[in-house]
């Protein structure tokens, strides 16, 4: 009746577990229940869990990034923690397998559901202010793809309480991961989770792409796009393309575990290295996805707070798309050591540090960006400016580890550990936090403070040095990834130091969290009014904070790049002549729909039954997506109008705040 | 776009297409779609990588020059190429907004798809009974995983066509239903596509 679930898939022997669960139980509880008491649940739903508004959607998805990062950041705490201790004959407070799933589940929701969220949040939110149209291509899909990543964080943090999470890093390489060898529901949790939000990403990603080059302001030709449309472009093409990779290797390997199938096993002529490939050709593309839009973040607010047009454009874009092509034939980097042979190595060492070169071109315009500006050091400058520094170092480890011979020594060890955390952490996270800076304003109509905004930015930037400096030189001294304990004393002072790094970081998670409520708290003090607190250069600037739904009252005309710096200096040239009223009409706007959230709900009972092989529930689950798709194709009414009224009102107040 | 307010662009020169806006929604769905199955053709790509990979490991067991039987694959191969061309003439009797049309197009669509189906299945039942299994070995996984993904692929698309059809039966040709069946088309023909690969490949270059 209920397939492999029973009372033993709960942690009731396991303390550490059976705290942490129990915690996260009363948390979940505590909150749906000050919901309840306080009335929220149809503002929410009315509001937020049915919305298509683009808007609101990536501020969702950013939310659901900003928790799953405190998630994946108390695993960092852990993992450190047992590191600093476990040397010599301690073994630390975790056991192996616990450790195991820690690192597991540390990389896992940082890459898929701290990293991806925040970045398809953000280009979700800005993407259509950009380009100055009234939403994305498909406002339902859009729901669909957040609310179907939502099922894959649930289902991976179900794994907490009911059963276990993977053992197996975070990218499950067979045979470890195979039946034979993870037994366990484990590997299960982890596939059909990312197989779920997976799905999302790739239905966003259509979205994006379709949004970008068919939805465009009058106007807005591909050359005057900002440049973070262009590397939302790049990264959603990379999602388009890489992204189906992933879904048919999961597949095989569920096959290979559900059926017994011989994709990747060791016997009956199955391939364990056929997997390896297939998964970092997304992997690869997948570390693009990621970068890329923060590159176009850093572009925007370089740009902004330089008050001057971006430096070399063009080259900006070529360098952009040539890093999309590019990030494609270098996968094999990942595993030199699996003996493909030295031409074939030899290539792909070379391709990599080729991908270098657009990316030098990038850092070389941002500098001269600002070179001759006049910069503003504001907390998003701060954030940039550490990225420059920081990227750097990580993109020149990489070029290191991108030479075979080097990466025989290398491989695998905390050299890479270091590498790669990096350029996360110094690219995407620090790309992240200053999106999240720059288009809060817009979002919620003030802006956030300054002061703990700069405190979390220095706390990061260090805490991120003490953290990632040490295991470079314990890379060089030989320790290797993921050691639950070691007997080298040697190694253990860099570890503390290391541990010491993260608790600094830590100091700059609270500090977010403190800005966060003091802006909240004195918001009245950081009203934008205008809708324009930055002194901005693009469209989302021109209308108001936090935009109406249907966030241009009339479409924009494009006349340039940086369309709107243009327009507020057209308009400072040539002031509006007297009694010039635009002609408002109404507006079609879709309607809010609960497709997204009810499919997703069907989406985690089919991933739950799948995990546990409780088959009539999977047969409920995938009947009831359908029907949920049925209801949906079949509606009348998809669209409300908005008066002309309302928008006049609204687009009224805006300009008497604006020419003030 | 005038000429004068070009004049204004970044670089002065004429730059990139579509300066008229957002396009209609029929471009936009159909685009969205488009993007959708190339999305769809790489999940095939990276199932037929894997198959050219594995097609030799047989570990032991039956090749495919013992497993294929052409003269079912080649009826397969002209039902749906069939389906295709009256997929075809169902998408011209929906342009024309003929019901009666409509309903034999698919109906004959639906057909030949089912019969495509009822003859992959039949393969399969045939080689399962002589114990070539897709647990015998690697190639027979990766063949049964690109065939029968490329089936379910065609059965979802059979499914898709029934509700389409209900759909015109109770709303008539409404843009939303134009649109839905502008889609489907595609996909039904991205199908043949695929099929012309996997004819190549699996059974053509297998059976050598």
């Amino acid at each position: 009746m209920l397939g492999k679930l029973s009372w033993d898939a709960l942690p009731f022997h396991e303390p550490i577990d059976m705290i942490v669960s129990g915690l996260m139980i009363l948390g979940v509880i505590a909150i749906l229940a000050w919901l309840t008491v306080k009335g929220h649940w149809p503002y929410l739903w009315r509001e937020w869990l049915t919305s298509v508004d683009h808007k609101r959607i990536g501020v969702m998805y950013c939310v659901l990034a900003l928790v799953m990062l405190l998630r994946g950041f108390a695993d960092a705490l852990m993992m450190r923690s047992q590191q600093a201790l476990a040397a010599g004959g301690a073994q630390g407070y975790l056991p192996p397998e616990h450790y195991d799933q820690i690192f597991s589940a540390h990389g896992t929701i940082m890459i898929f559901f701290m990293a991806m969220p925040f970045m398809i949040g953000l280009m979700n939110f800005a993407l259509p202010l950009q380009l100055g149209v009234r939403d994305v291509a498909f406002p339902t899909l859009n729901s669909v793809s957040l609310w179907l990543t939502a099922s894959g964080v649930l289902l991976t943090n179900v794994s907490l309480v009911v059963g276990e999470f993977a053992r197996t890093g975070w990218l499950a390489y067979p045979p470890l991961s195979e039946l034979k060898y993870s037994p366990g529901v484990g590997v299960d949790y982890y596939l059909w989770s990312l197989q779920i939000s997976g799905v999302g990403t790739l239905l966003s990603g259509i979205n994006l792409v379709t949004t970008i080059l068919k939805m465009r302001a009058p106007g807005m030709s591909y050359m005057r796009m900002p440049v973070f449309c262009w590397t939302a472009l790049a990264s959603n093409l990379l999602i388009v393309a890489a992204f189906p990779i992933l879904t048919a290797t999961f597949a095989m390997l569920l096959l290979d575990r559900y059926l017994g199938f011989h994709f990747f096993t060791t016997d009956g002529g199955g391939n364990p290295m056929m997997y390896i490939n297939l998964i970092w050709a997304w992997g690869h593309p997948e570390v693009y996805i990621l970068i890329l839009p923060a590159f176009g973040v850093f572009s925007e607010v370089i740009s902004t707070f330089s008050g001057k047009p971006l430096f070399g454009y063009r080259s900006m874009v070529a360098a952009t798309l040539a890093i999309c092509v590019l990030s494609f034939v270098v996968w094999l980097h990942h595993f030199f050591t699996m003996g493909a042979g030295a031409d074939v190595n030899g290539f792909f060492g070379v391709m990599t540090m080729i991908i270098a070169v657009p990316t030098g071109v990038k850092v070389y315009n941002w500098l001269f960006t600002m070179y001759g500006g006049r910069l503003r050091f504001t907390a998003p400058v701060y954030w940039s400016l550490g990225f420059m520094v920081t990227f750097v170092l990580g993109g020149m480890t990489g070029v290191l580890l991108a030479v075979p011979p080097a990466d025989f020594v290398l491989h695998n060890s905390l050299f890479l550990i270091a590498h790669f955390h990096n350029v996360i952490i110094g690219g995407l996270l620090f790309g992240a936090m200053a999106g999240y800076t720059y288009w809060f304003p817009k979002a919620f109509g003030f802006t956030l403070h300054e002061g703990w905004g700069k405190a979390s930015f220095w706390c990061w930037f260090v805490g991120f040095y003490l953290a990632f400096m040490p295991l470079y030189w314990l890379g060089l001294m030989g320790m290797t990834r993921r050691m639950q304990h070691y007997d080298n004393m040697a190694w253990q002072p860099f570890l503390l130091v290391a541990a010491a790094g993260a608790l600094v970081i830590l100091c700059g998670i609270l500090c977010t969290i403190i800005q966060l409520v003091v802006s909240i708290r004195d918001r009245a003090g950081h009203r934008d009014r205008t809708g324009d607190p930055w002194d901005g250069r693009t469209l989302e600037w021109s209308i108001p904070s936090p935009p109406p739904s249907w966030n241009f009252a009339l479409m924009p005309q494009v006349e340039g790049e940086d369309a709107y710096w243009y327009m507020k200096r057209r308009a400072r040239e040539e002031p509006a002549g007297p009694g010039r009223t635009p002609d408002y009409e109404p507006i079609e706007m879709p309607l809010n729909s609960s497709t997204g959230f009810v499919t997703a709900f069907f989406a985690v009972v089919t991933g739950f039954a799948l995990i546990w092989h409780i088959w009539w529930m999977v047969g409920l689950g995938l009947v009831g997506a359908f029907v949920t798709m049925l209801v949906f194709a079949w509606r009348d009414h998809d669209e409300m109008e908005i008066p002309v009224e309302e928008i006049t009102r609204m687009d009224r107040a805006h300009r008497a705040e604006t020419t003030r | 776009m005038t000429a004068a307010t070009l004049s204004h662009g970044g670089h002065g020169v004429p730059t990139g297409s579509s300066t008229d806006g957002p396009a209609p929604k029929r471009i936009v769905v159909a685009y969205g779609f488009w993007i959708f199955l190339l999305s769809d053709i790489i999940m095939f790509s990276a199932i037929f990588a894997t198959y050219a990979v594995l097609a030799n490991a047989t570990n032991g067991g039956p090749t495919g020059r013992e497993l294929f039987d052409y003269t079912n694959v080649a009826i397969e191969t002209g039902c749906l190429l069939a389906s295709s061309f009256t997929c075809g003439l169902m998408s011209l009797a929906v342009h024309e907004e003929s019901r009666l049309g409509t309903y034999l197009g698919a109906a004959a669509t639906f057909v030949l798809g089912a019969i495509f189906l009822a003859l992959e299945l039949h393969e399969f039942a045939g080689m399962i009974a002589m114990g070539a299994t897709p647990q015998r070995s690697a190639f027979l996984s990766a063949f049964f995983t690109l065939v029968g993904c490329h089936g379910a692929h065609v059965a979802i698309g059979l499914l898709w066509l029934v509700v389409m059809m209900a759909q015109v039966w109770a709303k008539g040709f409404r843009q939303t239903i134009l649109r839905r069946i502008a889609c489907f088309s595609l996909f039904w023909h991205a199908l043949d596509i695929i099929w012309v690969a996997l004819f190549t490949i699996v059974y053509l270059m297998g059976g050598r």
